[in-house]
């Protein structure tokens, strides 16, 4: 490294500093930052997992799984999620143009089949609660409501963070800042779309299995 | 006796007058006490004018080194409530034989035990040695701070809110009577009406939110912010511990998050998880609160274990013996923390396969740990070793750490776990490697770091005052409690009727005013050390002959740490800077790049703390009002992309042309 | 290794690892992950497969590729992010998760085999 030569005048000692200021880009650990709190996040999952793993067949002559769950709705969420998760992409893509308005357009995409995920769940919940199946009825319900409920708190505020990005990107553009924001953002849907996968495949299908 | 069953009004909630506890005259003493000391100190402080300096220069500041100095200053505060309760449950104990109930009586009593060992874990050893890495690792690692300067800021006042609802719980309401880890059914809302879980629960999430930002603050600095020239395996072995305590913070507090969460909905929305009925399992608590709870205490002694290490090396004046082996031990532990948890458990009954599975693994833990013990000793073999009051701490650590540890392995055989289980055994094990370890090593750290700190030495005198009244008080505080326990006494017993062990018990609580001998001594040391500062002053930066990267620089550090970044070729980096006759550079000094102070984290955690308090007392309007107003104040503090500023090259000139006057007038 | 990260940093800050695939990547993704989606559900609701057993393991099978799949067009996981910290971190959690799943299963089933099988039984019919 050139900028080291400083010391150079002391003939056999090598460089101990830097005489040039080592350029740390601002949020430069900030992607990394972000990744472990998706760990962090993940354990939390994993905890609600292993609750619903343990509890999730003591149905204390309550409802089951079968008098419950309809595998069509739950489809049809899954596919919002999904759709999501691409047209998030698309809105990654337009970032690395540079196109704010295609960029804009693609996360309120994102925001409305968040929100129609949002919507057929918490319909999900009413039905399942004008049945009585409340969280308080077995500890199967109560664990099933936790982890999916969690789920859906999660897209719940990522939904609000999206809102507040798509207003800080239409006043300040696609600033470094921002886009930043926009790779962090995008981590955390696109992980809300893996535990997703784990919620559908264990709750769902395997819970209609059981 | 429970504040619990009170009507709830709609403005605020269970909170009414009854829930101040007037009839119990040792919390009104207390109170009082506290009081008068609180309103002293603020008047002092309006007097002084020092609001204005401690709200700029201090609660909003993000300089790593003055958050670390608040988070030993919280640390310090919460020792002696903590401590306080010791003596409390010593007294009561020694006392209560033959027909007398003590002084203390059962709902009193339990809350004590309860917040000792809350307070002791959450709010003693956790700010310590997250202050000590906060203050210590980016120095070491030759950075200007850490990756997430205001996240740090906001971890140090959430952990301070957390411990501020724990001291509320004193004077409103109750606190938990459940035991440190508030196992259901008793912590369940049958078991517990009252709002003391309630203050555990949110005391503990609150401060959580703190702990585990941090770690992910602290894994990030140490990952991005190293040195040019040190790659893994030329950290210093603290930076090294570090990293793995954080990377076990990361990866247990949010189980302990989502444990509770689980809890509260039990108490709060009267869900099935850990109750007995419609298919809820306490045990399930029990297993998940371990998950986390094991690797806690590898959070507590591996930032120790590198305390340790550094001082050994430092004050034998020898590399460390078996660096790669020290940094594989630790890692090792780190993984296999995560491999024992059922062993607080034993007497469940999850049967002789799980339990034999568990018992090995924590025997082989006591491996890794055992290779570190040798690496400390045959660093001091044949070394020139200087006996200092750290290094005095090391060597109580080494004899006291060995014996608590082999009394872990005794407690590792699932048949003599089945007989000590829950005995007060089990209770003189636990202090003697937390004690002896995690407390040991953080003496021994804030000695050692303090001239750094503050640019004078502790008074050595009083610091070994302090260090013998310790010593020889843990020995007579907690050896009998072993006796006692392989005598069949159980843990968080009120009243005795056996008085042939009173004995022990009297000489338990000789030990613990020996102990508290020991904290006096530590706080005049400090005390008499800040008048006399201008005696034991520290020019050189180096007091003690270091050999890491934080003795480079001055005692204390300007706030960007630096002038220069260094260059790191050696393991021992100043050490072999030092050799290799390095000349400290006395010009060409540029403009910093810092971020700049906010006063954002104060007022989140602050409203987290109204947040936990409305929930606690079940006064929804303000949960709404606190809750919506968290949101909105993050979101606010989005809008700021102003956060950094520079120091100009003139400013870094006159700091350092300072600093070279004073080495100068030193004869360096 | 670090100082070459530094040196690094100091030429071309603006454009670093910025973690965006292609749309190629975006695409095949998602193709990849509706069809990991559509088996599994068509699997559980037609019931091709007699045996639930064997239908479990299916499910589970693809869930896990699924999970991959995310991780590697999604989420752009690879070894070389962040000088393959993120990685590390990555497979570390899933060590962890594993842990705490198999081990509470296995703690709690072994608890109900010998401390309360016969009332839970009862309670489930």
């Amino acid at each position: 490294m050139a900028n080291q030569a400083i010391t150079a005048d002391m003939g056999h000692a090598p460089a101990f500093h830097l005489a040039e200021e080592p350029h740390h880009p601002e949020g430069h650990s900030t992607p990394l930052g972000f990744w472990l709190y998706l760990m962090s996040d993940c354990l939390i999952f994993a905890i609600l997992f292993a609750v619903y793993a343990v509890l999730g067949g003591n149905f204390a002559a309550g409802p089951s799984p079968k008098d419950l769950f309809d595998l069509n709705l739950v489809a049809v969420n899954t596919a919002m999620l999904l759709l999501s998760s691409i047209t998030f992409g698309f809105a990654m893509l337009s970032m690395a143009r540079q196109r704010k308005g295609a960029t804009l357009a693609w996360l309120a995409v994102t925001g409305l089949f968040g929100l129609a995920f949002l919507g057929i769940e918490l319909y999900e919940f009413h039905h399942m609660i004008h049945l009585g199946a409340t969280p308080q009825r077995s500890a199967f319900l109560s664990a099933f409501f936790t982890l999916v409920g969690t789920h859906g708190l999660h897209v719940t505020f990522g939904t609000l963070w999206l809102v507040t990005l798509m207003v800080q990107i239409g006043r300040f553009g696609l600033i470094p800042a921002n886009r930043r924001r926009m790779t962090c953002l995008s981590m955390f849907w696109h992980f809300l779309d893996v535990i997703w996968i784990g919620v559908f495949t264990i709750v769902y299908l395997m819970g209609m299995l059981r | 006796m429970s504040v619990a069953s009170t009507s709830q009004s709609i403005l605020f909630g269970k909170l009414s007058l009854s829930a101040l506890p007037l009839n119990e005259a040792i919390v009104v003493w207390t109170f009082v006490v506290v009081a008068i000391g609180a309103v002293a100190v603020l008047a002092a402080l309006t007097y002084f004018r020092l609001w204005g300096y401690l709200w700029r220069e201090w609660f909003t500041s993000v300089d790593h080194k003055k958050i670390g100095i608040m988070y030993m200053v919280l640390g310090i505060i919460m020792l002696l409530r903590g401590f306080a309760d010791a003596v409390m449950m010593r007294l009561q104990q020694a006392w209560a034989f033959n027909g007398s109930e003590g002084y203390l009586n059962a709902h009193h009593y339990d809350q004590i035990f309860t917040a000792h060992g809350v307070i002791m874990i959450f709010f003693v050893a956790m700010p310590l040695v997250t202050g000590l890495m906060n203050y210590v690792v980016p120095l070491q690692i030759g950075a200007r701070d850490v990756s997430f300067p205001f996240l740090n800021n906001f971890s140090f006042w959430m952990t301070t809110a957390g411990a501020v609802l724990v001291m509320m719980s004193l004077f409103i309401g109750e606190f938990a009577q459940t035991g440190w880890l508030a196992y259901p059914p008793l912590s369940g809302i049958d078991g517990s009406p009252g709002v003391g879980v309630d203050y555990y629960i949110w005391a503990l999430q609150i401060a959580g939110v703190g702990t585990t930002l941090s770690g992910i603050n602290l894994i990030c600095t140490i990952i991005k912010m190293r040195a040019p020239g040190m790659d893994m395996m030329k950290m210093p072995v603290f930076t090294w511990t570090s990293l793995c305590t954080n990377v076990l913070i990361v990866a247990t507090f949010p189980v302990l998050t989502a444990v509770l969460v689980l809890l509260s909905l039990d108490r709060y929305v009267g869900t099935n998880f850990f109750t007995s009925d419609l298919g809820g399992n306490p045990m399930m608590y029990v297993n998940l609160i371990w998950i986390w709870g094991h690797p806690e205490v590898y959070i507590l002694v591996l930032p120790a274990f590198g305390i340790f290490s550094e001082v050994t090396s430092t004050f034998t004046g020898k590399r460390l013996f078996g660096y790669t082996s020290m940094v594989y031990a630790t890692v090792v532990i780190t993984i296999l923390s995560y491999l024992v948890w059922l062993h607080h458990f034993f007497t469940m009954g999850s049967g002789a396969s799980v339990n034999s599975f568990f018992g090995i693994t924590t025997m082989i833990i006591s491996i890794p740990t055992g290779a570190k013990m040798f690496n400390w000793l045959f660093t001091m073999y044949r070394g020139r070793i200087r006996f200092e009051a750290p290094m005095m701490w090391t060597i109580a650590f080494m004899l006291t750490f060995v014996i608590g540890g082999m009394t872990g392995v005794l407690l590792a055989v699932p048949p003599a776990d089945f007989v000590l289980h829950n005995s007060l055994f089990l209770v003189a094990h636990f202090h003697n490697v937390i004690i002896g370890g995690v407390l040991y090593g953080l003496f021994a750290g804030m000695i050692y770091w303090w001239p750094k700190a503050f640019g004078f030495r502790l008074h050595p005198l009083l610091g070994k005052f302090s260090f013998w009244f310790w010593v020889i008080g843990f020995w007579f505080a907690f050896m009998p409690l072993y006796v006692l326990g392989l005598m069949g006494v159980t843990r968080r017993l009120r009243v005795f009727d056996d008085p042939s062990q009173q004995i022990w018990f009297m000489i338990a609580g000789f030990g613990a005013f020996l102990i508290f001998l020991g904290i006096v001594c530590f706080l005049l040391q400090i005390a008499y050390s800040i008048w006399k500062r201008d005696e034991l002053r520290d020019e050189t930066g180096d007091p003690w002959d270091g050999r890491t990267l934080e003795w480079a620089t001055s005692s204390p550090p300007p706030a960007y740490n630096f002038a220069f970044t260094p260059v790191v070729h050696d393991n021992d980096a100043w050490s072999d800077m030092k050799k290799r006759g390095y000349q400290r550079p006395l010009t060409g000094y540029r403009p910093i790049h810092m971020p700049r102070n906010t006063g954002a984290g104060v007022i989140l955690a602050g409203i987290s703390l109204v947040l936990g308090f409305a929930l606690i007392w079940h006064i929804w309007w303000l949960v709404a009002v606190s809750f919506v107003g968290l949101i909105a104040t993050a979101i606010a503090h989005t809008f700021n992309y102003n956060r950094d500023y520079y120091i100009p090259a003139e400013e870094v000139t006159r700091t350092e042309e300072e600093r070279t006057r004073a080495l100068a007038a030193v004869g360096v | 290794m670090s100082a070459e990260t530094h040196a690094d940093h100091g030429h071309h800050h603006e454009v670093h690892e910025e973690p965006h695939g292609t749309l190629r990547d975006y695409v095949i993704g998602f193709v990849l992950s509706v069809i990991l989606t559509a088996i599994p559900f068509w699997l559980v609701m037609a019931g091709p497969i007699e045996s639930k057993t064997v239908t479990a393991v299916i499910v589970l099978a693809l869930a896990a590729v699924q999970m991959v799949v995310h991780m590697i067009y999604f989420l752009h996981m690879n070894g070389r992010s962040e000088g393959g910290w993120n990685m590390t971190a990555l497979v570390f959690t899933v060590i962890i998760v594993v842990i705490v799943l198999v081990g509470s299963l296995w703690v709690m089933t072994h608890l109900d085999a010998n401390m309360m099988a016969t009332h839970e039984e009862m309670i489930r019919r």
